[in-house]
């Protein structure tokens, strides 16, 4: 989870991202971030998240994401 | 039948009338897909054999896919003891290939039906451009809407293989789904999981929603007959001779067409939602207050939303996410260096959803040029970004109203100057006149009564003028107080009614059609 | 389940209430519009008030006469009264189509009979609609009936919807900006621009001449418009009318030797007279430098006046028709006519010897 949060402060250092789940909601993420997200979370978790699953739910909130790759992993 | 000729305002009020009145609410979608039929035939009885075919190749491949798809998870949960992991993995991959495949199949018939009608002439025209002698153009016609419904058709085949929504088993409903008329103009594109839950259920009339709906018609007819169709008679004339009319004139376009384009097209979809809204169904939105945009992006995610959506979704997300992506995202950070070759994948993706974009604009060049034109300043402002973190770090104005309105100002300006493409229709004079703008000197011949050349009288432009602020400040009450004056006027019941007839009548008197104008089509018919 | 109380009835009504007076606004307002934006016809151009103006005519009419302006302008009405006694209306419209012809007498029968009909001829040329504006003019001011709707379909030219008759601010909406003082002043009423359907003019221009006729292809007078004189004739059959064909006495548009033969086999035929007056013009007594107003297009005062005595000697020396000098409510209705009549004459005449030309009647009082 740590790990992830990381990664998402590199792409917004001034996001609060433990807290906020509206990031898709509010337009803190756009498409570009996403697709960095998703190469990002191949590199170091080794979880390609498909197209499929790019929808707000899944990314509207750390912890969705968090979820969504644990999910993933255990598939 | 387009929405401004007096058979459609009937056939709208007559198809009201006898949904409310006359059909029981649960049996009102069979009537919307008969009107929505006949709305086609009327067009041209033929468009209606496209449309059916396109519909019935969707609906047969997504019940085939859903029952693969549901046969083989049950077939994997019964073995799944007795299979080895890798024999899982092995089976998982051939029957994914088999929905691929159905999937294809799908898309190759739907969108090869759309290839051939709008694009075969555009490839002639293209190759007979390089070849001496030249081809003969074929004759096929382009069904009304087909871009749209081709697209809402693309997006439900996807859904169903991706499993995000249900395969829809009653065929005149998904027909229903492809053909919902009033949409077939010029969009929304309507995705089947938020179309299908209003389309179908039963409906009640509601006071309130045939209220909003009937304003929000009026609405669309005042900016697309008052605004809209009185503009494009100018611009016709000062886009037909180019050589006439330069310099300043171009910004007279630039600024004309900002607010013919917008007119037209947020009217009709005005007028569009406005109906389903009457009818009891709930469209999605295809533009939040566009021209408020402080930077290109964002105007992007307010102007014709449901494309943006679709091609996001639908071709950058996969594309970008893609197996082979993530293996070149990968190689081009370890050689290109992270900040760059994060970008790599980003650039390519977004570069093919603008090819994209322009192509379905239209099967011409300026069109595809004007996408790429949309990418190139996307990326540069994308670039630019770190520049004006730096720059806004140094001077706090970002926040400050006047800077807001510099930035809106300045996306306005940015997206007026690439829309030049779509109105002078040929890539090398839309630059030339661009550049025009800097070197021919001539705004005193625009001033010195050039402007009554056009086709519009002193009248002509006033009507235009002061219903383009009615828009502005309707807009604007929506930007600062976040809902719609409808709702405002609503609560004071009177003045909504108020509000009504007097729309009515400024279309009535001030609309520009019937002889002596020219019944303009909507821009986006046959996208 | 919510019991439905009082107030909500009370809200019902509310909402209820105000939807429908807002229908009604809205449709007071594009009344009263329509009513400010259609042309008036009034100054210059009044052609286009002619067939209106026959329905506030009371006196009973015995003969009718049908056709363009060869009878309007050709043809006085009041000297037909004054040496004959004949009650006479002329339903004429400038380029009155035959088929035009055909429904303003049906339309007219909705309201009398007439004793004899007279139609001039020159418009059997036309088979084809000719032109909007003319349409409109003789269109517009039909009453509303079946009738008025058939007129309609049978004359539209091809870019015409028949919605722009029924809703005429359909057709005219665009005229807000260029409203005259006229269309102002005239919302709602319109002066009196005719009597009984004659127009007059009291300028005079002398006939010089007309460009020679040009040759035809075909010379065979159209089916469309033949086939509607037939259905005038059987028309006033029906309702014991007698018809009479007759060719003004005026020269120009030029009138074919072959037309001329056609109409006469067919009024053999159908055993009605046919009467062309380019031949009679030195028994009218007409005398082309003094009784035209414009080069001989059109007889003036002096000439309608000859015409009518001379074609109503004919009426009452062929059909039974009423003195109606004697007959008292009728010639008061007609005094006010003469007095009408009269005043027009001096004022124009007043006008000639003030400027030279006419400035409140013809093309000088077109506003722009």
């Amino acid at each position: 989870m740590d790990e992830l949060i990381e990664i998402l402060k590199d792409l917004h250092s001034d996001v609060d991202f433990e807290t906020c789940t509206t990031l898709i909601d509010d337009k803190i993420l756009d498409s570009f971030d996403i697709v960095s997200i998703v190469s990002e979370v191949d590199d170091k978790f080794d979880v390609a998240i498909p197209a499929k699953e790019l929808i707000p739910e899944n990314f509207n909130s750390a912890k969705a994401l968090w979820d969504l790759i644990t999910r993933l992993s255990e598939d | 039948m387009l929405f401004t000729s007096l058979p459609f305002v009937l056939f709208v009020a007559v198809l009201v009338v006898v949904y409310y009145a006359f059909v029981p609410h649960n049996e009102r979608w069979g009537l919307l897909l008969i009107a929505s039929l006949a709305f086609y035939f009327f067009a041209d009885p033929k468009y209606l054999i496209f449309i059916s075919v396109t519909a019935l190749t969707a609906y047969i491949f997504a019940i085939l896919t859903e029952d693969y798809n549901s046969k083989r998870k049950a077939y994997l949960k019964e073995h799944k003891a007795e299979w080895d992991a890798d024999y899982k993995k092995r089976y998982k991959t051939v029957t994914t290939r088999v929905t691929r495949l159905l999937l294809f199949f799908a898309l190759l018939i739907c969108l090869g039906i759309i290839a051939v009608t709008k694009y075969t002439n555009f490839v002639i025209e293209t190759i007979n451009s390089m070849r001496s002698e030249p081809l003969s153009f074929v004759n096929v016609i382009v069904p009304m809407g087909i871009s749209f419904y081709t697209f809402q058709t693309v997006s439900y085949s996807i859904d169903v293989a991706r499993g995000t929504v249900k395969a829809q088993r009653n065929f005149w409903k998904f027909l229903l789904f492809v053909s919902f008329f009033p949409q077939l103009v010029q969009g929304p594109i309507s995705r089947y999981g938020d179309l299908s839950q209003t389309l179908y259920e039963p409906k009640n009339f509601d006071f309130r929603g045939v209220s909003y709906g009937f304003l929000r018609i009026l609405w669309g007819y005042f900016k697309k007959l008052v605004v809209a169709d009185r503009l494009v008679i100018a611009l016709k004339t000062l886009t037909g001779s180019p050589d006439e009319y330069k310099g300043a004139f171009v910004f007279v376009v630039m600024m004309l067409y900002a607010a013919q384009l917008y007119c037209d097209f947020t009217g009709g979809i005005d007028i569009t939602i406005g109906i389903a809204q009457m009818l009891g169904i709930t469209v999605k939105e295809n533009f939040d207050l566009p021209y408020f945009s402080k930077n290109i992006k964002e105007y992007w995610n307010r102007w014709h939303i449901t494309m943006g959506t679709w091609f996001t979704d639908y071709i950058f997300y996969p594309l970008s996410v893609s197996p082979t992506m993530l293996k070149l995202s990968k190689w081009s950070r370890q050689h290109l260096g992270n900040e760059v070759g994060k970008r790599v994948t980003v650039y390519i993706s977004c570069f093919a959803v603008w090819l994209a974009t322009g192509i379905w604009h239209g099967a011409a060049w300026h069109f595809v040029v004007w996408g790429l034109m949309n990418f190139v300043v996307i990326m540069a402002s994308q670039e630019l970004e770190p520049l004006y973190a730096k720059f806004h770090g140094k001077f706090s104005f970002k926040g400050r109203h006047w800077y807001s309105a510099f930035e809106i100002l300045r996306t306005f300006l940015l997206m007026s100057s690439l829309k030049l493409f779509d109105c002078y229709r040929n890539v090398g004079l839309t630059f030339k006149m661009f550049g025009s703008m800097f070197t021919t000197f001539n705004i005193g011949k625009v001033f010195g009564g050039s402007l009554l050349e056009l086709g519009l009288t002193r009248g002509d432009y006033m009507v235009a003028f002061l219903a383009i602020i009615a828009v502005f400040l309707v807009s604007l009450y929506k930007y600062l107080r976040g809902v719609n004056l409808r709702e405002f006027l609503f609560d004071k019941y009177p003045l909504f009614v108020l509000s009504c007839v007097v729309l009515f009548l400024c279309i009535v008197v001030f609309g520009a059609y019937g002889t002596g104008f020219d019944a303009s089509q909507f821009i986006y018919n046959q996208f | 389940m919510k019991k439905i109380t009082n107030n909500d009835n009370l809200i019902k009504l509310y909402y209820i209430g105000f939807a429908l007076l807002g229908v009604a606004a809205a449709a007071v307002g594009i009344w009263y519009l329509q009513k400010l934006l259609v042309p008036k016809y009034q100054r210059g151009v009044v052609e286009g008030s002619m067939i209106a103006e026959y329905y506030q005519s009371e006196e009973p009419h015995e003969v009718l006469f049908l056709g363009d302006c060869e009878v309007y302008e050709n043809i006085s009405t009041v000297a037909l009264y004054r040496d004959y006694g004949i009650s006479s209306y002329i339903r004429g419209s400038a380029q009155q189509l035959t088929w035009q012809s055909y429904y303003l007498l049906e339309d007219t029968l909705r309201y009398e009979t007439p004793d004899v009909v007279v139609f001039n001829v020159l418009a059997l040329k036309y088979g084809e609609p000719q032109s909007e504006s003319y349409n409109r003019m003789t269109l517009d001011g039909m009453a509303w009936s079946l009738t008025k709707w058939n007129a309609i379909e049978a004359s539209m030219t091809e870019d015409e919807h028949v919605i722009d008759y029924v809703f005429p601010i359909l057709r005219y909406h665009s005229r807000w900006s260029e409203l005259t003082a006229t269309d102002r002043e005239y919302v709602f009423d319109r002066d009196r621009v005719t009597v009984n359907g004659y127009y007059m003019r009291t300028d005079v221009m002398p006939e010089a001449g007309f460009p020679d006729p040009t040759p035809l292809t075909d010379y065979t007078l159209p089916e469309t418009s033949m086939e509607y004189l037939s259905r005038i004739v059987e028309l006033c059959r029906e309702n014991n009318i007698e018809l009479v064909l007759i060719k003004a006495p005026t020269l120009y548009p030029h009138w074919y030797e072959q037309w001329d033969e056609q109409v006469r086999a067919f009024a053999d035929r159908n055993n009605v007279p046919y009467i062309n007056y380019i031949y009679l013009r030195d028994d009218i007594g007409l005398d082309m430098s003094t009784d035209t107003y414009d080069a001989g297009l059109h007889l003036n005062l002096s000439g309608a006046e000859k015409f009518a005595d001379y074609i109503g000697d004919y009426l009452v020396s062929h059909y039974n028709l009423t003195d109606f000098r004697s007959v008292p409510e009728v010639a008061s209705m007609w005094e006010n006519d003469i007095v009408f009549y009269d005043q027009l004459r001096d004022a124009q005449n007043a006008e000639l010897a003030e400027y030279g030309q006419l400035q409140s009647w013809g093309a000088n009082a077109i506003e722009n």
